[in-house]
């Protein structure tokens, strides 16, 4: 009987007219636009100088400045008020200000201080841009002693990504996103569309089981979810170089599992919906507070604790976790053992409240 | 599990309430193997609820009500193993074909694939759909997707089958055709329980009754029905009823 | 005029007798900006490090120590060889590894250069850089004080002095919300009365056409005024974003925004035909780019350039420019002229197509 099922459901998606170009599609284009798109690098800030100083040193530190990546003068301004008038225009990010006599004083020994002004609207580029600049100023100036104990191989090394190259970041959160996308959103709208059509009630009159009826329902799913998977991986091997440090096998065990919990989600939304746009935006709801609560855009450990304690109950930031950690850490399911535990729980929770809320008889 | 003697509907004091509203109140009755079944009554009577609660698809509030010699309340699920059901909704996979809405519906019932592929190809010769069996449902136009709908309720030769207003929205004469189909499962000893507010389909019936207000006010053979209210046609005996109820309210 | 309005009752009834739908309307705003501004962030805070300390002497404890003692650090492991490290990258367990080299003390002392080696995990970038460049500093000043070199800087962070990420995301919040109900919710709810039949009734009825997708319109259009006071108020009282500049300005742009919104899903309801589809083209083509392209989560000067051309014309990118300009920067209505031109010409372009289609439909 299940095997009927599953045909039905498998004949219903490759009919449609919308979802089989969108399951090829979709993955195609978030995975070749997105990695772009989403990157978070600050660089090429406009810079701004107000340099009431006209000195030497104060152009040899522009240079130096502007000769970074990070950088680029876009404009000159008079005084401070002038320079405001340029951020607030959109033509500059930051502003340097360097205060008369800087050089004289400088020469002396007394440490002039220069002064930084950031837009700051969004957080993470002024802090990263004033921690750019604050790092090149505080260099010591060419021409001059260094003294004293200074650390001087204080070496900087960054792990898994020693470029830090943020499509390395990226590309495994989007094969999350694309998984929670696609196979989230299709099971939920799919009982609720049985729903409106009235086909369900045939199925509810005959002697279809719960678990069965459940089953035939996750199980296309499941095999959708997977092909979107291979293709995302093949996509981010032949695009971006980009193969997965740990073991294959080990991301489809992780994805398995991860599918069954999303659509399993999916199901139990459409069982509580009565309405498309209904199942939709619980489904948006749910997925917008999941997604942004995983640490796929933001870290995990800088959310205050309460929020910390919370998104141990989020199956997406486990998902997140072992995806990143296998693609870029190269780690193996025993170091992933508590990602795939939980998995593996919110998968069983989720499965059974979807046949117990699937209900035959009102 | 039944006896040719034991009714295969059977209901006792048999009510549904939703909140303070009662939409079926205490209805008794049965229905005798290979009977002809009509249920009748206005929009709102509380037809579709009482079948709906025969079908397994609805619990009942109070009262027993035995399909098939099982418990609707307590075996739902070996009820729906004895009945077919057609709803008042078209509710076939408008996106599967004749031939393929067919064969999911044997096999939920459990038919073998050759069973399956006997019986498809008997009925579509039956309905004359030969030509349409690759064709996608939802293309169909409206008689013959009753007739299908009827077909595959029957597909797997329940004991009864139950009809929600099985031909509402066609012309007559595609009505009449549908109910050659209705007596053709009959002969073969299928029991039919049929809501209609048709009352020429009534006439059709072995027996009917007519529900108002949630009660079962009036059930017998058409014949004996129209001569208790002095009537010529069904359609009388119907407004007779309305009437009454109007009057006692 | 009667007509139009009792059709315009009939859709309230519609929306408000579906609770659910109505408290995750009303509900997501406040769900979105409580998590912005409360739940995540990407500032650096007690990231877990690890240290390998084969010296173990005054030196390093006192580097150690200030570590631990710092907000954005915790000591959390303590190990013995480079194996260990690397274990616990794998696990991530621990953002950053501090390795010093045997001798650390003397070194220092004598010869001034004693190694010390900072190990962060590249998987985010930005994380990445803001954990090394904390780490240093905390290191530089543990150090015994040297003479003080290169030029200090005085930073200020302009129009958000604690450099919060809520002020970014308000915006966000605000742009993505109004194109999430006036689009995809106005498209959906037209398709349902098509997908199920209504729509013939009610076009047989005297109304004008056009009117009876006008009435439509009339609630969500209500609903996303509601949302947007709600949002405002929110960002004002809870988390303190004030709005700088005008007022009026702003509710002008988000009333042209909101006429923008819902022609697009007066569009979409008109080139498709099952709910489903509504759905998946306003969810795929309208707000999975708002997401990415409009500058609500990646800068858009990140962006390679075509990606930068193509975020021009996501409808949300101007408007979360112009949001972001007025109410955070409080500038005046000159400096977001190009915003609103831009916003204004949009809508004139997809009320008319829609307008026209909609009339060839019939």
């Amino acid at each position: 009987m299940l095997l009927f099922l599953i045909e039905k459901e498998f004949k219903q998606f490759l009919r449609n007219s919308f979802l089989p170009r969108m399951v090829v599609m979709m993955p195609l284009m978030m995975m070749l636009v997105l990695p772009w798109a989403a990157n978070q690098e600050v660089r090429s800030l406009a810079l701004c100088v107000v340099d009431h100083d006209e000195s030497v040193s104060t152009h040899r530190l522009t240079e130096r400045i502007v000769a970074t990546d990070y950088f680029r003068l876009t404009c000159k301004a008079a005084d401070y008020n002038e320079a405001l008038q340029q951020v607030k225009r959109g033509e500059a990010d930051i502003v340097l200000e360097f205060p008369v006599h800087f050089e004289r004083d400088m020469q002396r020994g007394q440490h002039p201080v220069v002064y930084v002004a950031t837009n700051a609207v969004d957080g993470t580029k002024g802090t990263i841009g004033s921690a750019y600049l604050t790092q090149i100023l505080s260099l010591p100036l060419p021409g001059r002693q260094t003294a004293e104990a200074v650390l001087s191989p204080l070496s900087q090394q960054f792990r898994f990504n020693p470029h830090l190259d943020y499509k390395v970041f990226m590309v495994p959160a989007m094969m999350v996103m694309l998984l929670t996308l696609l196979a989230g959103y299709l099971p939920a709208l799919n009982i609720v569309t049985e729903k409106e059509r009235g086909t369900i009630e045939q199925m509810n009159v005959s002697p279809v089981g719960r678990l069965q009826f459940v089953m035939a329902k996750l199980l296309p799913f499941w095999a959708v979810g997977l092909f979107v998977m291979t293709l995302c991986l093949v996509l981010a091997a032949l695009v971006y170089g980009l193969v997965p440090q740990g073991s294959i096998a080990s991301i489809y065990v992780m994805a398995a599992v991860y599918i069954l919990v999303v659509s399993g989600m999916g199901l139990v939304i459409s069982n509580y919906s009565h309405t498309t746009q209904q199942a939709v935006l619980v489904m948006y709801f749910f997925t917008m507070i999941l997604l942004l609560m995983s640490g796929l855009l933001t870290p995990v450990r800088s959310m205050p604790e309460w929020a910390q304690y919370i998104s141990a109950a989020n199956p997406l930031r486990y998902f997140v976790e072992a995806m990143r950690a296998i693609f870029l850490k190269g780690s193996t399911l025993a170091d992933l053992n508590r990602q795939l535990t939980a998995l593996l729980g919110f998968a069983v929770l989720f499965s059974v409240w979807a046949v117990f809320t699937y209900r035959k008889v009102e | 599990m039944t006896t040719d003697s034991e009714p295969v509907i059977y209901t006792e004091g048999l009510t549904k309430r939703f909140g303070a509203f009662t939409a079926v109140r205490g209805i008794s009755f049965a229905v005798e193997r290979g009977e002809i079944f009509g249920f009748l009554g206005a929009n709102g009577a509380g037809k579709t609820t009482a079948m709906r609660m025969l079908c397994g698809l609805s619990r009942p509030t109070a009262g027993i009500a035995r399909v098939a010699g099982y418990d609707v309340a307590r075996q739902p699920e070996q009820v729906k193993r004895c009945i077919g059901y057609m709803s008042q909704r078209f509710s076939l996979y408008g996106d599967l074909t004749v031939r393929e809405n067919l064969k999911l519906y044997g096999g939920i019932y459990g038919m073998s694939r050759t069973h399956i592929r006997q019986k498809t190809a008997h009925v579509l010769q039956e309905l004359r759909l030969d030509h349409e069996a690759d064709k996608l449902v939802g293309d169909l136009p409206l008689g013959w997707k009753q007739k299908l709908a009827f077909s595959v309720a029957i597909f797997h030769e329940p004991q009864v089958v139950f009809l929600d207003e099985p031909t509402g929205g066609v012309d007559p004469l595609t009505r009449r055709r549908f109910w050659e189909l209705i007596y053709g499962a009959a002969e073969r000893g299928i029991t039919v329980f049929v809501t209609t507010h048709y009352m020429d389909e009534a006439e059709y019936c072995d027996r009917v009754s007519i529900m108002v207000d949630g009660e079962i006010r009036a059930l017998d053979t058409p014949r004996r029905l129209r001569q208790q209210f002095d009537a010529a046609g069904m359609d009388e005996v119907f407004r007779k009823l309305v009437r009454v109820r109007q009057a006692g309210a | 005029m009667k007509t139009f309005l009792s059709f315009i009752h009939k859709e309230f009834r519609h929306i408000l007798r579906d609770r659910r739908t109505m408290l995750i309307l009303l509900g997501m705003p406040i769900a979105q900006i409580l998590l912005f501004g409360f739940a995540i962030s990407t500032e650096v805070k007690n990231s877990r490090v690890a240290v390998l300390d084969p010296s173990a002497d005054v030196a390093t404890r006192r580097i150690v120590e200030r570590l631990d003692a710092s907000a954005y650090f915790e000591v959390a492991h303590r190990v013995d060889c480079m194996e260990q490290v690397d274990e616990l990258f794998r696990r991530g367990e621990i953002a950053l590894a501090v390795v010093f080299s045997p001798y650390f003390a003397s070194e220092l002392q004598h010869t001034g250069e004693a190694r010390l080696q900072l190990i962060a995990d590249g998987t985010e970038p930005n994380q990445a850089q803001m954990v090394a460049g904390y780490a240093a500093q905390v290191v530089q000043q543990a150090l015994p004080r040297g003479e003080r070199q290169g030029v200090t800087a005085c930073v200020r962070y302009l129009f958000n002095p604690q450099a919060k990420s809520a002020f970014n995301f308000v915006p966000g919040v605000m742009g993505m919300i109004l194109l999430l109900i006036c689009a995809m919710m106005t498209s959906v709810s037209i398709v349902r009365e098509k997908e199920l039949g209504s729509m013939e009734v009610l076009l047989a009825s005297p109304m004008p056409p056009l009117g009876i997708v006008l009435a439509k319109a009339v609630p969500y259009f209500v609903l996303s005024g509601v949302n947007l006071a709600t949002i405002l108020l929110l960002s004002r009282y809870v988390l303190g974003v004030p709005v700088q500049g005008s007022l009026a300005l702003l509710s002008g742009i988000s009333l042209l925004y909101i006429l923008l919104s819902l022609s697009l899903g007066l569009l979409i309801s008109n080139v498709v035909r099952s709910q489903m589809a509504a759905v998946l083209v306003s969810g795929m083509g309208l707000i999975m780019p708002t997401i990415i392209l409009s500058g609500l989560m990646f800068p858009i000067e990140s962006m390679p350039e075509v990606l930068q051309y193509l975020s021009g014309i996501v409808p949300a990118r101007w408007y979360i420019s112009a949001v972001r300009k007025v109410m955070i920067e409080g500038v005046e209505m000159f400096h977001v002229w190009r915003e609103i031109c831009v916003l204004a010409g949009m809508t004139v372009v997809l009320l008319t197509t829609s307008i026209v289609t909609f009339n060839k439909r019939l």
